[in-house]
This record gives structure tokens, C-alpha cells and sequence, in this order.
């Protein structure tokens, strides 16, 4: 069986060890080497800071609440489903939606990297990408959650999804009560980012 | 057998800190940086994303372990930078020194940017056999976990699920098979599902969470059926 390359191959040993210096380092040597275009650089940071985030996802879930053909359309094949709404691309070829009823709540973590449906709630915040998060969330799913301020109910089921493959989850939390009159741009700022990922719950804007 | 990136159930993380109010996406303005240039090489086609994961999974536990999350990214792209031959070792010694070369016809253009980043690249692929289990079937994770290939090598079975017994809950299409693809040994698609492990399967004995479950997207070869 072939070896994985010399384990003391580590070309990056080579660079500046203060991480700004080795950014710049890098970014230097593939810039001068034609290989980078800087306005790309600009242009990559201005669409994930401004562009695709959360809200897309509350967007995406709050029809989901209001619009019931849409629903059976986004947990039948959520990529074609939220693709018509425009929100589609990197790290979302396969989007699955998975719903939080009052039997199962659903929770999603990636304990090899940190995957994430970028499309619809953009770059993972530090907690996803954590250590604790990773290495706990698969063995003591409702202790973390406690951490989070979420209990769940002993006779409800907790759901981890490990994303292990290219497959992206999005959890669907349950409608708030007292919501009924609501309309959906108004549920959407209820759905935070935390409640799609499933550490937490939608909750009105004032409290977010 | 498994790297330090591994780290599904391992004790003595502490615990997770949730995003304080208003927490910026990028805690510092390199952070914005590493995920760019990491983005724009990538485009250079000269790898795929499982080689990528696979080069930060590779790099020295005791790196892994002190890196923050934007440094591991910085350190997979500087090797997988030589070891795919776009620079040469010692350009990274004196940068500023480089002549500056015409752009490349392979570089992502900053006008091509959100379309590029919109573009859905499916990880499926036609195959000419049928997926071997069905919904309802219970399966047996190889074990150990570990790519049959190359040694050392990438791999998506986590070793904590690794010889359990799980139930199939959905097959998912035929998809790139990482362990193959990660070292550019061919897509290799096998068909891939959605196990249900409970959690006193992986865990043993859990109070108050019998009822609870980790559901694992795993390959097709990384099963054994155990009907």
C-alpha cells in the first residue's frame, strides 16, 4: 500500500510564523506569480461579510412556515428548492432539511472538519469549528445544548447529524406559538442562525 | 490508523463557548485574508476539496493542536501549494523578491468572483450498479476505520462510529469517494447513505438519552451487512 507522502514534508514550516505575516507571505508569492488576481481576493471577502449569510436561511425557513407547497418541496430536495430562491453554490450541491417536530429536535455538527451549507447561513461562526463543539457535540448532545441555554425535553429525541460527506444540513425549527398572525419577512427575523444549525431556538428580534 | 482531526467523543475539550452579541464573522482582518487566498487558489484547479481537507488533517498533531482554525488553513495551502508543484519551495523564502508574472490564464478574476462562488458542483455521479442496502437495513461499520488505499490517508468514517451497528435511514446518490479522490487516485463514486447509530451504540450506557441518535453519511464500502 502506497505511503501518505514523507511525514516531514511540511513546505509551510518555511514561512513567517506570525499568522498575519504568513497570510501576506503567501499572498505575495501568488499575486507576483500571476496566480491571484487581489480584486478577487476583495470580491471573495465582500460577498461572505455582505452577501451570503444567515438571513438567507431565515428567508428559507420562514416560507417554510407559511407557504406549505414550499415546505414539501424543501424536505423533499431542498438544493432545487432554495435554488429557485437564488441561494445556491459553494458547499451546497446537497442541501437536505431536516424539520424539528415535538418528538425529534435536530442538530448538526461536522466532527472531521466543519462543514456547513454556506449558501444559506454563510461561514461557520468559531464555536461550529471548535474542538468542544466537535469532540463533544456526537457523545453529549444535551449537555452541550445546556450550554447553548437550550434543555431539551427527556422524552424528545435528539437527532445529531454528522456531516461527514458533502451532504449539508439545515434544521427547520418549529414555528414559535403566538406567531399565527405573523407575516413571513416578520418570522424571518425571528429565525436566528443558531436555531438553523440546532443550538437554539427562533426568538423575537429584541432578544437576539 | 486515525489523525488528530479525528476528535468526535473525545474527552477534555472543555466547553463550548456560544458567539458573544454581534461577534464579527472574521474575529481579525487576516482570518478574511486565509479564507480568501485559500478560496482563490482552490479555483486554480490544481486540487479538489477532499485533498484539501486531507492536507490540513495531515499536518503535525502538535501544529493541529496549537493552530487556530484560519492558521490550519494557511499551513494546508502553503503544502499542498509545493506539494502540487504551483510554487517551488524556496520562492516562500524571500517573496518580495519574486519577478511579478503576467496573471495567469487559470486565476480567478475579480469580476468572476460571485459567479464563481455561486456555481453548484454536484459530488454525484452515474454508476452502473445498484446501491447494495435498502432503507430499514442494518449495516456493520468497517473497523478499523482508515483508508483501504493509501496508508495514512483521508478518510470520512469517524473512528468513534467505527465497528457499530448502525440502520440505514437514506441513500443519498452515488458519490466522489474521498479516500480515492483525496490523492488524486480517481472519483472512484460509491453509493452513500445516512446511518442511524443509537446513542448507547457508540457511547454505551446513556442516562436520561437512550432514545438519542447520530445519523453519519458513510460510503458504501466503509459497510458490512449485518442483517
Amino acid at each position: 500500500m502506497p505511503h501518505d507522502h514523507c511525514e516531514s514534508d511540511h513546505p509551510h514550516n518555511l514561512l513567517p510564523s506570525d499568522p498575519e505575516l504568513r497570510v501576506k507571505a503567501l499572498e505575495t508569492v501568488l499575486v507576483k506569480k500571476g496566480l491571484v488576481d487581489p480584486a478577487a481576493l476583495d470580491a471573495i471577502i465582500e460577498i461572505y461579510e455582505n452577501r451570503v449569510g444567515p438571513r438567507n436561511g431565515a428567508r428559507v425557513v420562514a416560507k417554510s412556515w407559511c407557504d406549505d407547497e414550499f415546505r414539501s418541496e424543501l424536505l423533499e430536495d431542498a438544493s432545487s428548492a432554495v435554488g429557485k430562491l437564488g441561494y445556491s453554490g459553494r458547499q451546497g450541491a446537497h442541501l437536505v432539511a431536516v424539520e424539528n417536530s415535538p418528538e425529534v429536535h435536530n442538530v448538526v455538527v461536522c466532527t472531521l472538519c466543519s462543514c456547513y451549507p454556506w449558501p444559506l447561513l454563510g461561514i461557520p461562526p468559531a464555536w461550529y469549528k471548535s474542538d468542544p463543539y466537535r469532540s463533544r457535540m456526537v457523545r453529549e448532545p444535551r449537555k452541550v445544548l445546556k450550554e447553548f441555554g437550550l434543555e431539551i425535553e427527556s422524552g424528545r429525541k435528539v437527532r445529531v447529524w454528522d456531516s461527514t460527506a458533502e451532504i449539508r444540513y439545515l434544521v427547520v425549527p418549529m414555528r414559535p406559538e403566538g406567531t399565527e398572525n405573523f407575516t413571513e419577512s416578520d418570522l424571518a427575523d425571528w429565525v436566528t442562525r443558531d436555531s438553523m444549525v440546532g443550538t437554539g431556538l427562533p426568538k423575537p428580534p429584541a432578544s437576539q | 490508523m486515525t489523525r488528530i482531526h479525528d476528535m468526535g467523543g473525545r474527552f477534555g475539550d472543555g466547553q463550548v463557548k456560544p458567539s458573544a452579541p454581534n461577534e464579527s464573522l472574521f474575529e481579525k482582518p487576516w482570518h478574511a485574508r486565509a479564507l480568501a487566498i485559500t478560496l482563490a487558489a482552490g479555483a486554480l484547479g490544481r486540487w479538489n476539496q477532499d485533498a484539501s481537507r486531507h492536507s490540513r488533517e495531515r499536518l503535525p498533531p502538535k501544529d493541529y493542536a496549537r493552530f487556530s482554525y484560519y492558521e490550519k488553513w494557511l499551513a494546508a495551502l502553503a503544502d499542498l501549494l509545493v506539494r502540487r508543484e504551483v510554487v517551488a519551495i524556496d520562492e516562500f523564502a524571500q517573496p518580495e523578491r519574486l519577478p511579478s508574472q503576467r496573471l495567469s490564464k487559470n486565476a480567478l478574476l475579480g469580476s468572476e468572483v460571485a459567479k464563481e462562488l455561486a456555481k453548484v458542483t454536484p459530488s454525484t455521479c452515474e454508476i452502473s450498479r445498484k446501491p447494495r442496502f435498502a432503507t430499514g437495513d442494518k449495516v456493520r461499520t468497517r473497523r478499523p476505520s482508515g483508508n483501504s488505499l493509501v496508508k495514512g490517508g483521508h478518510t470520512r468514517l469517524p473512528a468513534y462510529a467505527a465497528g457499530c451497528l448502525g440502520k440505514i435511514v437514506m441513500f443519498r446518490g452515488n458519490h466522489v469517494f474521498p479516500d480515492s479522490n483525496a490523492h488524486f487516485l480517481g472519483e472512484a463514486p460509491e453509493p452513500l447513505y445516512s446511518v442511524a447509530f443509537s446513542s448507547e451504540e457508540l457511547w454505551g450506557c446513556v442516562k436520561d438519552s437512550s432514545n438519542d441518535e447520530v445519523i453519519i453519511d458513510l460510503w458504501e464500502s466503509y459497510l458490512v451487512s449485518a442483517n
